[in-house]
């Protein structure tokens, strides 16, 4: 019988840890358990719901900083950015969509622990590039901070960037400090109809390696697109290349007409509007419109932005995969037939000589029990990662298992981490 | 400074760590005669020198990891050197180590325009960087003030920042890959010319690690496409306080500009009859606001900051009309530490970061201490992300006066900590502000960056000495012996 602890401050907190530790109790940490389903499956009988540690305990606007407890709801945050024009730059996605869980939940700690970062990625940095302090207490119950509240920092390891994405395996945060942006005043979306995968993540590279600060570049072939909510995307019947442009009015418009120019080659050009633009942006941020599908099995792969279309090909003609190309082509979605192996000898046969990596974001628990959810390590970074993990956690007490790798031989030992 | 004393063991083996270094490096990557060494004996930080006991010149990775993996296993300490452009001291030698210099890491290695990024060795200057992509029309962000010198290998090392931070980010938001040796001589690749990390984040921790994780051996860096248009408005203030409200209000209203400097009437003062960059001589602070992107953005913005720069009570405003105007706008700026070096025969450069609103305060209470300890100081300040640099002059011929000006140093920069901000933004802790490091960290939060040194270097061999105030063995800190990659209770699912 799992069972739900609820401290409610530091104090109760660091006890709860270092008896945990001292018995050698594993721990799952969760905020709303809405990201259960990413990573593998914890092995913990014990769960600490961190949910009473929750505000905003600084927000400065006109210093760019907000800060708040690990449990605050997303929504909270996300409420108290807009009401002042702004927003988180790193434009976290939601997996609520792919997981089954109600849109916009979640928590900021879980954000971060996930390292979650859509379509504004490649100009405005992931979840890691944002956090810019953390408190927090480590695997045998030890109350530490690192990195401050300003942006420009080196004192010490940078530490967050390490905590950013560690699915709470490292260390409990209860407090994060981060960057925030003002909003941009206006937004618009070129879209380019008919493109193939290769096509499509050309005009993505022209209008990247442009300098009209293009803020996101997606392509959705013709079964992503026909997925979409907003109508010129659904109706188009062929794949649509999608080019954002942000900022203050005069200076969007001037943008878009000159990259309409820049790409008049590749074919018919439409605009979407900020209304609009914000709506399909969501759905691909939020892979809405990889599948629905509820029983295909999904990755999330990180390559060259030269190498994502190829790969989305070789995936669409060789596994049957539905595909959707983020970050310029450099980040794609592949949506598969549920297979016992997620497919995975293929998917990572496939980056192997590539470099990057590749993520199954979506299987069932039994699936994410066996096969390696995370990228598997290469040569002495396996034991790296291990020592990093003994730095924080020796006993291994916090998530066990939530990043662990199956993979035998790149394991430790052939041990199973 | 007191630095680890040296290991009278590893100094009776000098000639024996000599000859084997000759035979993994040889020619003439080996130094040791005490003329030659001499040129390494600091880095920016002049103030501390020590001769190191052998200095090698590595070319390939394969040496270098022979060299860590020969020293890791003789107990042989090891500091690595880029340019030697630092200025905390992070690569002061040891009188028992060996300094591994990475001046022979000098080439380019790739250049991808498609993929927008550059693949570089560690020893490239930071300026050929942008030389070498400049004719495409890229350029590399990150623009710390020395960098027709320093190296991207120690941008990497010090999360180099520069002016345009606030916009661009610093180097760990530039950098897409590296590959590294550690003090074992295994070598690792982190990253790649894709983004973000497959598992931890490494990557993120081992830049601004100056040196104390591992040899960096490459570099991949992002480039980016030069705005169409950039330019720069000066504005001036009849108070400090008013020009800090100015920049609080321009971010405030929804403007990240790429460049936003502020300096005080010292620094205005020295630069201006230094360079003559048409500052005004008659105001209390001066801001430079640079603004980049399309005309039409451009040309908006700037409207929206000098209604603003009124707003907030400015007296001088002179708005860049062309490309040599602009350069000439920040020629003052950028000659800083020349300037100031003008007007007295010594300085001392300090990097403090604070909430930029509680700007007006510091710079209030560093005047009182300017009177306290009767050394003058000028202030330069990258107002964007609140990254302040008070140059203390002083006369070193002076008896005692160097000692004054390092006492008044750290305090500035346990004012800057006590306002909310940090030691360093850019420069690093080296052995500068190495037991200033207690200021902003508790016990607990020094032991968890140490523990986390011992995943990296368990026999605390890489750059001892270095940012934190108190050596600590690993098993100090309960860090169990670990033999090759096994770990106790290596059975269970650690992750």
């Amino acid at each position: 019988m799992a069972q739900i602890l609820n401290p409610t401050d530091e104090a109760e907190l660091r006890e709860l840890i270092a008896s945990a530790n001292s018995a050698n109790t594993p721990l799952e940490i969760i905020g709303h358990a809405t990201k259960r389903g990413l990573g593998h499956p914890v092995a913990a009988d014990v769960s600490v719901d961190m949910q009473a540690f929750s505000a905003i305990t600084l927000y400065e606007p006109e210093e760019l900083v907000l800060s708040a407890k690990a449990g605050t709801p997303i929504s909270e945050i996300s409420s108290a950015l807009g009401a002042q024009n702004q927003m988180l730059a790193f434009e976290p996605w939601d997996p609520a969509f792919l997981l089954g869980q109600k849109p916009a939940s979640g928590t900021i700690g879980g954000t971060f622990m996930a390292g979650l970062a859509g379509p504004r990625r490649p100009g405005a940095g992931a979840a890691r590039d944002n956090l810019l302090g953390v408190n927090a207490i480590n695997g045998q119950g030890e109350i530490f901070k690192t990195g401050g509240r300003v942006v420009k920092n080196v004192s010490g390891f940078d530490l967050p960037k390490l905590i950013a994405g560690s699915f709470g395996t490292l260390a409990i945060a209860t407090e994060l400090t981060f960057k925030v942006l003002p909003r941009p005043e206006k937004a618009r979306t070129l879209l380019i109809f008919g493109l193939n995968a290769l096509e499509g993540g050309r005009a993505m590279r022209i209008a990247l390696t442009s300098p009209h600060e293009v803020s996101a570049t997606a392509h959705l072939p013709q079964s992503a697109a026909a997925l979409a909510q907003v109508e010129f995307v659904r109706g188009a019947g062929t794949s649509v290349t999608a080019i954002r442009v942000e900022g203050p009015g005069p200076s969007v418009s001037v943008r878009i007409k000159a990259l309409r120019e820049l790409l008049s080659t590749f074919g018919d050009i439409e605009e979407l509007h900020t209304e609009n633009s914000i709506r399909l942006w969501s759905e691909i941020r939020d892979v809405q419109v990889l599948t629905h599908n509820p029983d295909k099995q999904v990755w999330r792969i990180s390559v060259a932005p030269t190498d994502g279309p190829r790969l989305a090909n070789w995936a669409e003609s060789n596994i049957g995969a539905d595909a959707l190309l983020d970050w310029g082509g450099g980040l794609l979605w592949l949506a598969l037939d549920a297979t016992p192996d997620a497919h995975a000898s293929d998917v990572r046969g496939a980056i192997s000589s590539l470099g990057g990596h590749a993520t199954l974001v979506r299987a069932t628990a039994d699936v994410r029990a066996r096969v390696d959810v995370f990228q598997p390590f290469v040569g002495a970074l396996a034991g790296l990662t291990a020592r990093v993990k003994y730095a924080f956690d020796p006993n291994g007490i916090l998530n066990p298992g939530r990043m662990a790798h199956q993979d035998r031989a790149g394991g430790l030992n052939g041990n199973p981490l | 400074m007191k630095m680890p004393a040296p290991n009278p063991d590893v100094l009776s083996r000098r000639s024996e760590t000599i000859e084997k270094l000759r035979q993994i490096v040889p020619g003439e990557g080996v130094i040791v005669d005490e003329e030659e060494l001499r040129a390494y004996e600091c880095d920016g930080l002049m103030a501390y020198r020590q001769l190191p006991m052998v200095v090698v010149l590595p070319q390939t990775t394969e040496q270098i990891s022979k060299v860590l993996q020969y020293c890791n296993a003789n107990d042989v300490k090891i500091v690595p050197r880029g340019a030697g452009t630092g200025l905390s001291g992070g690569a002061l030698p040891l009188a028992d180590g060996v300094t591994i210099g990475l001046g022979k890491f000098n080439r380019i290695l790739e250049v991808d325009f498609e993929n927008r990024c550059i693949v570089a060795q560690p020893g490239v200057t930071n300026m050929a960087i942008t030389q070498a992509v400049e004719d495409q029309g890229f350029y590399y962000a990150p623009d710390p003030s020395s960098r027709i010198a320093c190296s991207i290998g120690g941008n990497v090392a010090e999360n180099a920042g520069g002016m345009h931070c606030l916009k661009y980010g610093l180097t760990t938001n530039n950098l897409l890959g590296l590959e590294m040796v550690l003090m074992s001589g295994e070598v690792v690749r982190l990253g790649g010319k894709h983004l973000d990390a497959g598992h931890y984040d490494l990557m993120g921790v081992v830049t601004g690690s100056e040196g104390l994780l591992g040899v960096i051996t490459e570099v991949t860096v992002r480039i980016l496409q030069r705005p169409a248009v950039q330019r720069a408005v000066l504005l001036g203030f009849d108070s400090i306080e008013q020009g800090g409200d100015c920049v609080a209000d321009i971010i405030a209203g929804g403007i990240v500009p790429g460049a936003m400097e502020m300096m005080d009437r010292m620094a205005i003062d020295a630069m201006e009859r230094f360079v003559h960059s048409g500052y005004p001589l008659d105001v209390e602070s001066l801001l430079i606001v640079e603004l980049d992107g399309p005309e039409a953005e451009v040309d908006y913005l700037l409207e929206r900051v000098g209604k603003i720069a009124k707003d907030a009570g400015s007296t001088f405003m002179r708005i860049s009309e062309n490309e040599a105007e602009r350069q000439m706008f920040w020629q003052g700026r950028m000659s800083a530490f020349p300037s100031v070096g003008r007007i007295s025969p010594d300085y001392l450069t300090m990097d403090g970061t604070i909430p930029r609103h509680r700007l007006p305060e510091v710079l209030a209470e560093m005047t009182k201490m300017s009177e306290t300890y009767g050394l003058r100081v000028a202030n330069v300040f990258h107002a964007g992300d609140g990254n302040l640099h008070p140059l203390i002059l002083f006369d070193a011929n002076k008896q005692g006066e160097l000692e004054k000006a390092e006492t008044f140093g750290a305090e500035i920069l346990k004012l800057c900590v006590r306002v909310g901000g940090v030691l360093s933004g850019e420069h690093g802790i080296g052995v500068e502000k190495r037991d200033l490091m207690v200021e902003m960290f508790s016990e607990a939060d020094l032991d968890q960056q140490q523990r986390l040194k011992c995943a990296f270097d368990p026999e605390g061999l890489l750059n001892p000495g270095k940012v934190y105030p108190t050596l600590k063995r690993c098993a100090e800190m309960g860090w169990m012996h670990v033999k090759a990659d096994k770990l106790p209770f290596s059975d269970i699912p650690r992750f």
